[in-house]
């Protein structure tokens, strides 16, 4: 490494822990190290009123009761309980599910499988913003739809639904909704009984808690919704999910949550004006770039722009030693497919390849925007001064009348 | 994931980037892959007619990391040889040489297409017969 200097810029994918989170967390793992679900000693009651005051914290940042609160290992169980236990709980009323295309693996993954117990999902398209039809999501609705699935933000786009609006179409048609609020719980504000929203999944390390610690919230009144577990054993968090609760993790959790109550406005603020900056500078400099999702409903923290005739992990290797960020390009994924979300936008599959994802952070500064514009000018230089398609462009060839050869 | 010091050589410092004036007789030019597919490779080979060697090779390549190392690492085996040797580059040669992963296999299989779609352009344009080379199919 030519540098020592390492800028984290994927906040959406985990970020780091709050000092503050830690040090709440490190007494949890020695002398106070008892199982919530002893009963009869002082170690066991410490664990617990540890757990009920995490669940407090927690409840608190959605404006929930700390009952409808049950804790999971993360937002992907937290989603699967929720699909798969709404789906099996409701059975009999109706076996069909609504959902975005752009949702997360976690729900998509899911619904495939409710489609194989038996389940009809349907997978609505986005605008080219990334934002949900309304009018399709009403006219999807039919007498065996038992539940409306919309993440609040995209994690790729950071792109905010119409959460009320969709909230009030779900009252309308007596319809259960749920959402993956992942990328949004500690970032702004959310509140899912004034939204409407029956069941909303969320995790602890991507609000600068620890990872491996997650909620399901899950609304008991007006109405009692109701899943059926997914994890049998001792009965756990009233029944919906087994296994002995991850005391140091939630008493993170609840900490890193009571840290957002009184901060994400000033993080929301002072990472929205960085984003800005970064995203002013790139269009500034360079010709050709563009950004993915909706400008106006979107997180304050996030930007995903398409840097033309430029593939995105090439562009990345020119700075990654450095700079760690997210790229929808298929060659920095398994699956060698180019992002699903952003060609759900309507990109086609060469813009989504040239496309980086900068999550902010509580921790990131101005200097590491600052040097974050320079290195990413200069690597998309770089990179256009060796692509055969921007020479091309620049010679005013029509790239698309070209015949490819596919492969 | 982690690059070999090669690869990585290749990517930081290609050689032979740049365009050759493609309506020259003497200058074959491949160009290969598909923007949607994240990997578009233009290789260009310039023969001198008297000897029937490559005199010099140049090449621009859309892609990752890997695509732009095989590209360039293909450019620099190309300098000096026959065009029959060229014809003989096998994209495991490359894959060996660079360390490519296994994901990346098809970087280097898109470098030998280039170097054959540059050499049968060539040759055409000399009205050499084109020898049928075994597709490597992707």
């Amino acid at each position: 490494m030519n540098n020592t200097r390492q800028i984290y810029l994927d906040n959406n994918a985990t970020t780091p822990c709050d000092p503050r989170v830690v040090d709440e967390m490190i007494p949890y793992f020695y002398e106070k190290h008892g199982n919530a679900a002893s009963r009869n000693h002082p170690f066991g009651w410490i664990a617990e009123e540890a757990v009920d005051y995490a669940r407090e914290q927690i409840a608190n940042l959605i404006n929930v009761d700390s009952k409808e609160i049950i804790f999971t290992s993360g937002a992907t169980e937290a989603d699967n309980l929720a699909l798969k236990g709404v789906f099996e709980m409701y059975q009999r009323k109706g076996n069909h599910i609504i959902t975005l295309k752009t949702e997360h693996k976690a729900v998509l993954d899911a619904c495939k499988k409710i489609e194989k117990m038996g389940g009809e999902v349907t997978y609505l398209d986005v605008d080219s913003e990334g934002l949900i039809d309304l009018k399709a999501l009403e006219a999807a609705i039919t007498d065996k739809t038992i539940l409306v699935s919309v993440m609040w933000a995209n994690n790729e786009t950071g792109v905010i639904q119409p959460m009320k609006k969709i909230g009030e179409i779900c009252e309308k048609h007596g319809v259960l909704f749920m959402s993956d609020a992942t990328q949004v719980v500690g970032k702004i504000p959310v509140d899912p009984k004034a939204t409407g929203v029956h069941l909303m999944a969320f995790t602890g390390h991507k609000m600068y808690g620890p990872k491996g610690v997650g909620a399901l919230y899950v609304c008991r009144k007006n109405p009692r919704v109701k899943v059926t577990a997914q994890m049998d054993g001792g009965g756990h968090e009233r029944g919906m999910r087994s296994g002995t609760l991850n005391v140091p993790g939630i008493v993170g959790f609840g900490k890193a949550a009571e840290i957002a109550s009184k901060e994400m406005h000033q993080d929301a603020e002072r990472l929205s004006k960085l984003r800005d900056k970064l995203e002013n500078a790139l269009i500034a400099a360079m010709e050709e770039v563009y950004i993915n999702g909706s400008k106006e409903h979107r997180m304050p923290h996030v930007s995903n722009l398409s840097f033309k005739h430029v593939e995105g992990e090439g562009l990345m290797m020119t700075f990654n030693q450095n700079i760690a960020l997210s790229s929808g390009s298929a060659c920095t994924s398994a699956s060698l497919e180019p992002s699903y979300v952003l060609v759900a936008l309507g990109l086609g599959d060469d813009l989504a390849h040239s496309s980086l994802r900068f999550s902010l952070g509580r921790f990131t500064t101005e200097e590491d925007i600052d040097y974050t514009i320079k290195a990413i000018t200069q690597g998309v230089n770089h990179m256009r001064d060796l692509s055969p398609i921007w020479e091309m462009y620049k010679e005013g060839v029509d790239i698309d009348s070209i015949e490819w050869s596919e492969h | 994931m982690a690059y070999s010091e090669k690869l990585l050589d290749h990517f930081k410092n290609p050689r032979n980037v740049g365009t050759m004036d493609k309506s020259q007789k003497n200058v074959g030019t491949g160009l290969v892959g598909a923007p949607e597919c994240g990997d578009v490779m233009r290789l260009q080979i310039e023969v001198d007619e008297e000897t029937g060697k490559i005199k010099d090779a140049k090449f621009k390549t859309f892609g990752c990391g890997s695509a732009i190392a095989s590209s360039s690492l293909a450019t620099e085996w190309l300098k000096g040889i026959s065009v029959d040797d060229a014809l003989a580059i096998d994209n495991m040669k490359i894959v060996e040489e660079l360390a490519l992963p296994p994901v990346k296999i098809h970087c280097s299989v898109l470098a030998e297409d280039a170097i054959k779609s540059a050499i049968a352009d060539y040759q055409q344009k000399n009205g050499i017969e084109v020898k049928e080379t075994e597709k490597s199919g992707h």
